[in-house]
């Protein structure tokens, strides 16, 4: 069975041999495990609802990478009794499937994110990411008061492409309404008939208190206010949700 | 003190011929400065983010102070600063003289690697500070970033494989399948996982191609694969050199070499979804990456058993040679990690340690044990060698170093464990009404004193490197100068049969 060992000498003498027997050998579990996925018929479930970041909610989110928020915030609600009565119905594949790159996170040592939007009001978020302890005493979190400061958005279009490049269904009549559409959701009194027909369920909002400037801090409470909303589970069935 | 064998077998005339081969040396000691350098540097950060969880005001009200964006700071200046120096520095010494041939490249190729490296490291860091993050945990640097170090590697791979190719050894050392495995593995891993549309050819963001579940496969298999090649594969080639030369002995088993290696690089590769157990990915996946998970701890428990068993003969060593102690037990640490690696890819206990305090102390009995250690080991055999000392400046300072960071890692460990576990039961703790018993914050409440405790080891660790940095300084500066003619006394390594 091992006497194969013995000519292991034919590859000890020759390191073009043994670099290619070894870029086999590491390949295969890859090649296994990561080239299934792509069937996203059974790896994505079909749910409804899913819709890409409003301009606002992209910049959110990249605020969001930026500051790392991912080292300590998960968004993955795994389907324990416990997660879901903290957090709610567990996370699904079809949730993420518009995150370039995923935000599942590897560590708690604040809560589970997935689900945090609406469970607390924009003023809530924004004081509390202002002054965390203020609002919760024993918090570790550190303050993130330099977000009340404007939103670059020069380039969001140019964000809007790229993510089209890679396979988000953003419209050209998205990117060409990017800049518009940013400006109305941070605009609660704004007329924004078009916004609400590009991105279903887009919530408009003073999201820092102040409608003046829009801000990196409206950008991430405007982030964080829609995760894990869009879709209803009222609507969802065991059958699919059916991963094979 | 070789036993002849029918690998890599020393011929009569190998002294000389090692003697003439004139190795390069200047940049590798470089990279030995480097280690070091950046050890502390990563240490420190590390200390300065563990008090940041203790006593948050540490976070100092500024954007580039956060956790947020210094614990990647902390990891990468560990892992790759630290580390990959290291892993440069060991691999281009031990490849020349286990071939028995000037690097192939000569001083100009390996001063590319150092400068290129760091300049690699600082580019990383500073985006760092300033908020530049592919948010891909071990993965952050971005497109511009990772296009650079695509090209170090390469010419990496060139120098080190054209060394072997000019070897006047029949046989290519086992030591040097390890770095030849970490090195393609490492590159495939790297472009595998950095697919990425930057904003513009202007801007330094980019997005991810793969988006969801499928990214996040890709990440973990990146991620835990950066444990498997870096700071695995590549450090057990530095344990298939030094622990053989500073025991002076033979490596303990040839075939058990070769099994280890093969099983080794195959296995590790399938180990990514114990990272993501009880997530979107689909059940296959997870469930797959659990069994080979726990396959895994066989070779990685055998190449452990070859590395400790080449002491045979020569335990007596550990009472008198401080940096063997080291690399020794280095080899311990590894065996306690890739235990307890294994008991934490099953998913029944994986829903109870994922998201907490554990993991962190799991991978910190491998970084803070096992990779550390091995490195302190080389670096106090190294320094004398490449300066050409009778010894080190301060045996007695060796011994300091080694039980301050024992005492670190286990302070950092036990801490971890306690923090890590309580944490896991008080989320799905619930009270005699069926309520949860806690709220998050009382979690986190409770995780405080151990934090404190984590300080401390940090504390510890970084103190002894702190007095190792101090040792090899001195031991350049004021050691004792080698008789010429010992110089060219080195020889390889052998395996026993």
């Amino acid at each position: 069975m091992f006497g194969w060992l013995r000519d292991h000498g034919i590859i000890e003498r020759n390191v073009i041999l043994m670099a290619v027997l070894t870029l086999i050998t590491v390949s295969i579990g890859g090649l296994v495990q990561v080239i299934p996925l792509f069937a996203a018929e059974t790896t994505i479930e079909r749910v409804s609802g899913m819709r890409p970041y409003t301009p606002l909610e992209l910049r959110g989110r990249d605020i969001y990478v930026r500051e790392g928020c991912y080292n300590c915030h998960s968004q993955m609600v795994r389907p324990f009794r416990d997660e879901l009565e903290r957090y709610g119905h567990f996370s699904l594949a079809a949730e993420s499937m518009y995150d370039h790159p995923f935000q599942w996170g590897s560590k708690r040592t604040g809560p589970d994110l997935a689900r945090v939007g609406g469970r607390y009001s924009d003023d809530w978020h924004a004081a509390h990411l202002r002054s965390p302890r203020a609002l919760v005493p024993a918090s570790v979190m550190p303050p993130y008061a330099f977000l009340d400061r404007p939103l670059a958005v020069a380039d969001i279009q140019d964000r809007m492409r790229a993510l089209r490049t890679v396979g988000v269904p953003y419209t050209d009549e998205m990117i060409a309404n990017a800049a518009a559409d940013l400006a109305a959701q941070a605009t609660p009194d704004a007329d924004a008939t078009g916004f609400q027909g590009r991105y279903a369920r887009a919530r408009q909002g003073a999201f820092d208190g102040n409608p003046a400037v829009v801000t990196e801090m409206d950008a991430l409470v405007a982030y964080m206010q829609m995760l894990g909303t869009l879709v209803d589970f009222r609507d969802v069935t065991p059958a699919q949700l059916r991963q094979p | 003190m070789a036993a002849a064998t029918a690998t890599a077998a020393l011929a009569p005339g190998q002294v000389t011929r090692a003697a003439e081969a004139g190795y390069v040396e200047a940049p590798i000691r470089a990279f030995a400065i480097a280690t070091a350098f950046w050890g502390v540097v990563g240490f420190l950060v590390g200390v300065a983010i563990a008090a940041q969880l203790a006593f948050p005001l540490l976070n100092l009200d500024l954007e580039w102070t956060t956790f947020g964006r210094l614990r990647p700071l902390h990891t990468s200046a560990v892992i790759f600063a630290f580390g990959g120096n290291a892993l440069l520095c060991t691999s281009l010494f031990i490849v020349q003289r286990t071939c028995h041939a000037r690097l192939f490249g000569g001083n100009d190729a390996a001063w590319f690697l150092f400068w290129g490296y760091q300049f690699f490291i600082v580019m990383a860091a500073l985006g760092y500070v300033l908020g530049i993050t592919q948010s891909k945990e071990y993965a952050e640097p971005e497109w511009y970033v990772d296009i650079w170090l695509t090209i170090v590697w390469v010419a990496y791979l060139v120098v080190f494989v054209g060394t072997i190719i000019k070897r006047q050894e029949p046989h290519i050392y086992v030591a040097n399948w390890f770095f030849l495995a970490f090195i393609i593995t490492v590159a495939m891993l790297h472009i595998g996982n950095n697919i990425s549309i930057p904003v513009s050819l202007g801007s330094s963001a980019s997005y991810a191609a793969p988006a969801g579940v499928q990214g996040a496969m890709i990440q973990w298999w990146y991620g835990h694969n950066a444990v498997g090649f870096f700071l695995t594969a590549g450090f057990l080639g530095m344990m298939y050199y030094f622990i053989p030369k500073q025991a002076d002995r033979p490596i303990y088993s040839y075939r058990l070499s070769i099994v280890h290696f093969w099983t080794l690089i195959f296995l590790y590769i399938w180990a990514g979804p114990h990272h993501l157990h009880y997530t979107a990915l689909p059940d296959w996946a997870q469930t797959l990456g659990m069994v080979m998970s726990v396959i895994l701890w066989m070779p990685s428990w055998g190449g452990m058993i070859n590395g400790l068993m080449t002491l045979s003969g020569a335990w007596d060593k550990l009472r008198t040679d401080a940096a063997l102690r080291f690399s020794v037990v280095a080899v311990g640490f590894y065996a306690m990690a890739t235990f307890e690696g294994p008991v934490m890819s099953i998913k029944a206990v994986n829903g109870l340690s994922h998201y907490t305090d554990w993991t962190i102390g799991h991978v910190h009995s491998g970084a803070l044990g096992w990779n550390g250690f091995i490195t302190f080991g080389a670096l106090y055999y190294l320094f004398p060698a490449l300066w050409r000392k009778k010894g080190l400046w301060s045996e007695k300072l060796v011994a300091w170093h080694f039980w301050l960071a024992t005492l670190g890692i286990v302070l950092y460990i036990t801490a971890m464990w306690v923090s890590g576990i309580m944490q896991g039961l008080m989320w799905r703790a619930y009270d005699e009404l069926g309520f949860l018993q806690y709220s998050f914050v009382e979690t986190v409440e409770a995780m405080h004193p151990y934090y404190v405790i984590r300080l401390l080891g940090g504390l510890l660790y970084l103190t002894g490197a702190l007095l190792m940095a101090f040792n090899l300084w001195k031991t350049v500066t004021s050691g004792e100068a080698r008789a010429p003619e010992a110089q060219a006394a080195s020889a390889i390594p052998v395996a026993a049969e």
